[in-house]
């Protein structure tokens, strides 16, 4: 009790703390309830209100092939394929980086830290010149590609976190123990690096699944837009009269990436602060 | 050295490679349709004098600028650095609610949060619903303030990460040097500003370098609201790179205004390789 004097001001401050954050709590949570509201109110409106009686029938009008199923395939291909490739090219880089000593190593790290600034946006036009050049434009694998591209930097700086974890005098000891390098990665690296791994993997796949502006750009026909562009032409389409089913769509495209991020939100905020990682 | 040559393949042929094509296409006429896509000249620095000769360029670098300051420096780190602060030492479930609520909005797809706030911000919105209901006179916010409807879109989508980044910050404080300033008298106000921040200087510098870069390439969120519009109002650089490459098909121009925005994104992202150095780079 040894602020006993300064308590009642101190209960006077926390009642005004807890004001003020329940406040900017509401200001943040108001502009996310029409969503939610509005994809089971019957008749929604742009306005967040009470609605007036409660439907799921947004949710079956979208839920077509057409609507919703293709364009989740489609972003399941895409983003799923960037975070795999991701994961395997910045382990595979991240493991010489972490385990020799090379001449190059420092210069290296820097630039893969620069390039984790470098905005995406800012080389959409060349890359998408360079890609009508190749003949590249409106596939899925290449938008794939590029969208692993850009995660990479990020990709191996974690990955390069993750292996300068894992103590060197584990392998050595495999080593003298008679294992082959192989068998000493496969066997003990490996199983090491997974939940870190995992992390740069999902973290990969949540921002591409919720990046526009790549396949914006990139893909053009109906049927290979991922979630994030259909939408939008959704919304282009109906110029502001289904407001239920663009709330509905919202939702559904949204709630993968939710659960996702809370998959991770742990390990996130523990060991893998990192620089640059929010880009997309 | 094996190893390194998926990635190295990967960075050099989707990264470098267009950086480099970039320096290549803003010294030609390079075009999507009409007779520069057949025959691309080489035309010197036109596009650069071209550059500093349109008035929408100069409208647009002010606008981003604004669009920076507005919504990344001022709006996401304070209001990050005010959430992170009040959080601190509140129960689990405060800290929960709230910075659940917070990441949310940042969770959200870009896209998402553009049609959110469209919504809200609409002639027939949230917002002027809630003015309504106060007696107060309502208006298209979109239309008639273009350039705050997409500060506020962006300080609501973005301030979590500030407010993740100093709350892991303030974490690390020794509370003994708080207790000891307390003890000495400072008021909760003295004890931040004299010595919470000072202690935070590099968490807010890097913080500051990550919105900044993050910031300075928002492209869907706008899009989404305002595409630009109305007039050019809330052309901020990658909308007007969209527009002059794609939409008026002049590829050697558009790249221009990319290598512009390239220049500025690439000098920030060296000043934050040089504030992180001493210790991140083994």
């Amino acid at each position: 009790m040894r602020r006993s004097v300064a308590s009642p001001s101190r209960a006077a401050g926390s009642v005004l703390v807890h004001g003020v954050l329940a406040v900017l709590a509401a200001v943040f949570l108001l502009p996310l309830v029409w969503m939610v509201v509005a994809a089971f109110d019957a008749e929604p409106s742009l306005r967040a209100a009470p609605p007036a009686s409660l439907t799921l029938d947004h949710f079956s009008a979208v839920l077509t092939p057409e609507t919703v199923l293709v364009p989740v395939a489609n972003s399941v291909l895409i983003c799923g394929g960037a975070a795999l490739v991701t994961v395997a090219a910045s382990l595979l880089a991240a493991y010489p980086l972490s385990r020799y000593t090379l001449r190059f190593k420092r210069p290296v790290m820097y630039v893969v830290l620069f390039a984790t600034g470098l905005p995406i946006t800012a080389i959409m036009v060349p890359v998408y010149g360079l890609f009508a050049q190749a003949g590249l434009l409106d596939s899925r694998l290449s938008t794939s590609l590029f969208l692993a591209t850009a995660s990479l930097p990020y990709g191996i700086w974690i990955s390069k976190n993750v292996l300068d974890g894992i103590p060197i005098e584990l392998e050595e000891a495999a080593w003298v123990d008679g294992a082959s390098v192989w068998q000493s990665l496969r066997l003990l690296v490996l199983p090491l690096a997974v939940p870190g791994m995992a992390v740069v993997g999902i973290f990969t796949l949540v921002l591409t699944w919720g990046n526009f502006f790549v396949p914006f750009i990139l893909l053009n026909s109906a049927d290979r837009l991922p979630a994030a562009v259909k939408i939008y032409a959704f919304f282009d389409q109906y110029g502001g009269v289904r407001y239920g089913e663009l709330a509905a769509y919202s939702l559904l495209y949204t709630l993968p990436v939710v659960a996702l991020y809370l998959a991770v939100s742990r390990a996130l905020s523990g060991r893998f602060g990192l620089g640059g990682a929010m880009k997309g | 050295m094996l190893p390194l040559v998926p990635a190295l393949l990967l960075l050099l042929s989707f990264f470098a490679g267009p950086i480099l094509w970039t320096v290549w296409a803003s010294l030609t006429n390079a075009a999507l349709t009409g007779s520069a896509a057949a025959h691309t000249e080489f035309v010197g620095t036109a596009n650069f004098q071209r550059l500093l000769a349109d008035p929408a360029f100069f409208n647009s670098a002010l606008l981003t600028v604004v669009f920076l300051v507005a919504s990344g420096v001022v709006g996401q780190t304070v209001l990050g650095l005010v959430l992170a602060l009040l959080m601190q030492n509140r129960g689990a479930a405060v800290r929960m609610a709230v910075g659940g609520v917070v990441v949310g909005a940042w969770v959200v797809p870009e896209v998402v949060a553009g049609f959110v706030w469209v919504a809200f911000l609409e002639r027939e919105g949230t917002l002027n619903g809630l003015l309504e209901a106060v007696g107060a006179p309502t208006q298209n916010w979109l239309y008639t303030a273009p350039l705050l409807a997409v500060v506020l879109a962006n300080v609501w989508k973005g301030t979590a990460f500030s407010m993740m980044s100093y709350s892991a910050g303030l974490a690390e404080i020794p509370t003994d040097l708080k207790e000891a300033a307390r003890a000495d008298g400072a008021g909760p106000v003295q004890v931040v500003w004299h010595v919470v921040l000072p202690l935070l200087r590099r968490t807010v510098a890097t913080t500051l370098l990550l919105v900044t870069l993050q910031t300075v390439q928002v492209f869907t969120l706008i899009y989404v609201m305002t595409a630009g519009g109305p007039g050019d109002r809330s052309m901020t650089l990658p909308l007007l790179m969209y527009r002059e490459a794609l939409r008026f098909g002049e590829l050697g121009y558009g790249t221009t205004v990319a290598l512009a925005l390239l220049v500025i994104a690439g000098s920030l992202s060296a000043l934050y390789v040089r504030a992180l150095r001493p210790e991140e780079v083994r």
